[in-house]
């Protein structure tokens, strides 16, 4: 049992937000180990561990990061189609945007940059405002999922950074899209 | 900072290559037949300058040059011009001329023009020019006889600005109005769009995404220097110069939505917000006086054009017939307003007449966009899409005259013509 728990608190040391509570780390566990003879709890010295501030640059950053790029993560997946005239968010790209404001809620670090997009079709500064009015939807419901206002920018590209350099309504389904990207990646 | 790295763009300007050319498809049908006679002397600048005089005055749908045969000895403004002989060549109008040397090494250019029908003389000027201005000396020639004839400026000296597009680089450049002697201003792997030149022709406003979102600069033409002035959190683009210079119509998204504000043109101060909507409002052009802004807005629904005191306030409904109405660009006079409506599937630049409301689509294509008057009013150029590539093209403001500009090179679009200047 006291193996487990010191492995636990070891363990505790290495992940980062440390799940124990401050009854495992009761400090008479410690004291005990070293005096077999004694009795648990009668002369021990009541002693405070140190709060510990952990510094994790594997979890919040170097694992969570690969995720983004991850392709079994949903995290890589990045960009949202919409129909024609349409600016919300279809109900099949939900998950895609709860697990993107998920991360930026964990990694209050995390900085996101949103690329609206439109098809090629009308006023190349009208459809500025209509890609606009895509990346800003998506923003409204990353914030609403708890992710802050100051982590992400809302940006349009409008009709001028197509996925697709056609003309039929296949090419133009492809660039009615809001693009996720994260600081390192703009 | 990064992305930077990735942007090559060069402040000087640089010559272009390959350049724009006209093609006339269409033709008023009163136009002044003229005999601009080459002039004594010009072979000795390589260039036919009376060549230029006669394709300038032609693209303005208002003359036909007529052919000439050839003098011995080559008459010059001195020659007493006989009317009778012009008329019977069915002349209106006669240029004569010469070019010579000046003292301090220059070429200089005099002529006179003639009313034959009037059988009057209508004026005689000199120019002095160097040999690589020979283009610049020909297109003051052209809007001297223009303005002498027709009453009116001519805009052949005057100057072009678009974006060109080959595969992912974009250049932005400036050009003669004939489309000869294009030069680059800015070359960059992100796109560029919306250009407009300052009433003064020495800065051009643009909206350059190397940034990977839409930032609004200033580019001073003839030095090296662009500036950044508004690159507020969000987008910031649709610039729009009022006519005094000093403020430049900025549409911003800081806020939320596509709202339009105002900036001080050298990018200091506070922004200052003028529209107040849910909806979009984009695209802002002030009226020649200064005193309206035009925009395009969807709070009805679809978008239409809308007008509002430059300093903000109620807006007026100006556009009520269709369901796509968009890119207001007031005439120079203030009297007609041009714009984009889409009937069906197609894109086409309409004009509406402001005292009565009248309306005339002077397009046929399926994708006209970007209209910019000439600063005389007399046409429009605008981008079109032929043959799926981006060219410019000229329409007369009363629809009759087409023209064409092909260009080799690339995707052409975002036109705007630049003022008069001296």
């Amino acid at each position: 049992m006291r193996v487990i728990l010191v492995a636990t608190l070891a363990a505790g040391f290495l992940l980062a937000g440390c799940q124990t509570t401050p009854e495992d780390q009761s400090a008479a566990a410690v004291e005990d180990r070293g005096k077999p003879g004694a009795k648990p709890g009668a002369d021990a010295k009541s002693v405070e561990r140190p709060k510990v501030a952990a510094v994790d640059l594997t979890q919040g950053k170097k694992d969570a990061a690969s995720a983004l790029k991850d392709p079994a993560s949903i995290l890589s997946k990045r960009s949202i189609y919409y129909d024609l005239d349409k600016y919300d968010v279809k109900d099949e790209y939900r998950g895609l945007i709860e697990a993107h404001a998920k991360y930026l809620r964990e990694n209050p670090g995390a900085r996101m940059l949103i690329q609206g997009n439109t098809d090629e079709r009308g006023s190349r500064e009208y459809n500025v405002s209509l890609g606009q009015r895509r990346s800003d939807g998506v923003k409204r419901m990353m914030v609403l999922l708890g992710a802050r206002e100051e982590q992400i920018e809302s940006v349009s590209l409008g009709e001028e950074k197509p996925q697709s350099d056609g003309h039929s309504e296949e090419a133009w389904s492809k660039n009615r899209r809001s693009d996720i990207l994260y600081s390192g990646e703009f | 900072m990064r992305f930077l790295l990735g942007v090559i763009f060069f402040l000087l300007a640089v010559p272009a290559g390959a350049q724009l050319s006209i093609e006339i498809t269409g033709a008023g049908a009163q136009r002044t037949p003229i005999a601009i006679v080459p002039f004594a002397g010009e072979a000795a600048l390589g260039t036919s300058l009376t060549s230029i005089v006669r394709a300038d005055l032609e693209r303005s749908g208002l003359f036909r040059g007529l052919e000439v045969p050839p003098f011995s000895p080559p008459p010059n403004e001195n020659t007493p011009v006989n009317y009778g002989e012009w008329r019977s060549r069915l002349a209106d109008a006669v240029v004569v001329g010469s070019v010579g040397t000046a003292p301090d090494g220059r070429y200089e250019v005099r002529f006179r023009v003639y009313d034959v029908v009037k059988q009057a003389p209508l004026g005689a000027i000199a120019y002095l020019f160097t040999k690589d201005n020979t283009r610049a000396a020909a297109h003051r020639i052209a809007d001297y006889v223009y303005e002498r004839i027709t009453g009116e400026k001519g805009v052949f000296s005057t100057q072009i600005a678009y974006v060109v597009r080959r595969g992912t680089a974009f250049e932005l450049q400036i050009a003669d109005a004939d489309g000869e002697r294009a030069q680059y201003l800015l070359r960059s792997n992100e796109p560029i769009i919306s250009p407009v030149w300052s009433p003064d022709g020495r800065r051009i406003a643009y909206v350059s995404f190397e940034a990977k979102k839409p930032v609004v600069y200033v580019h001073h033409v003839s030095e090296n220097k662009r500036q950044v002035v508004a690159s507020f959190k969000g987008s910031n683009s649709a610039p729009a110069w009022s006519p005094d210079g000093k403020t430049i119509a900025v549409v911003l998204s800081v806020e939320g939505g596509s709202q339009i504000y105002l900036i001080n043109a050298d990018g200091s101060g506070q922004r200052r917000r003028i529209s107040h909507s849910q909806s979009i409002d984009t695209e802002p052009r002030y009226s020649p006086d200064g005193k309206l802004l035009y925009f395009t807005s969807d709070r009805g629904g679809s978008p239409q054009i809308y007008r509002m005191s430059a300093t903000g306030g109620e807006a007026q409904r100006v556009t009520f017939r269709g369901s796509y109405n968009v890119t207001p660009r007031p005439s120079p006079d203030g009297r007609v307003l041009a714009y984009v409506t889409r009937d069906g599937g197609k894109f086409q630049v309409a004009l509406m007449d402001l005292a009565n409301q009248q309306v005339q689509v002077i397009t046929d294509s399926d994708r006209d966009e970007s209209p910019s008057f000439a600063p005389n009013g007399r046409m429009i150029l605008l981008a079109t899409v032929i043959g799926g590539r981006g060219v410019l093209s000229a329409v007369s403001a009363d629809g009759r005259i087409k023209q064409r500009l092909p260009y080799a090179g690339g995707d052409v679009r975002e036109p705007s013509w630049g003022p008069f200047t001296e």
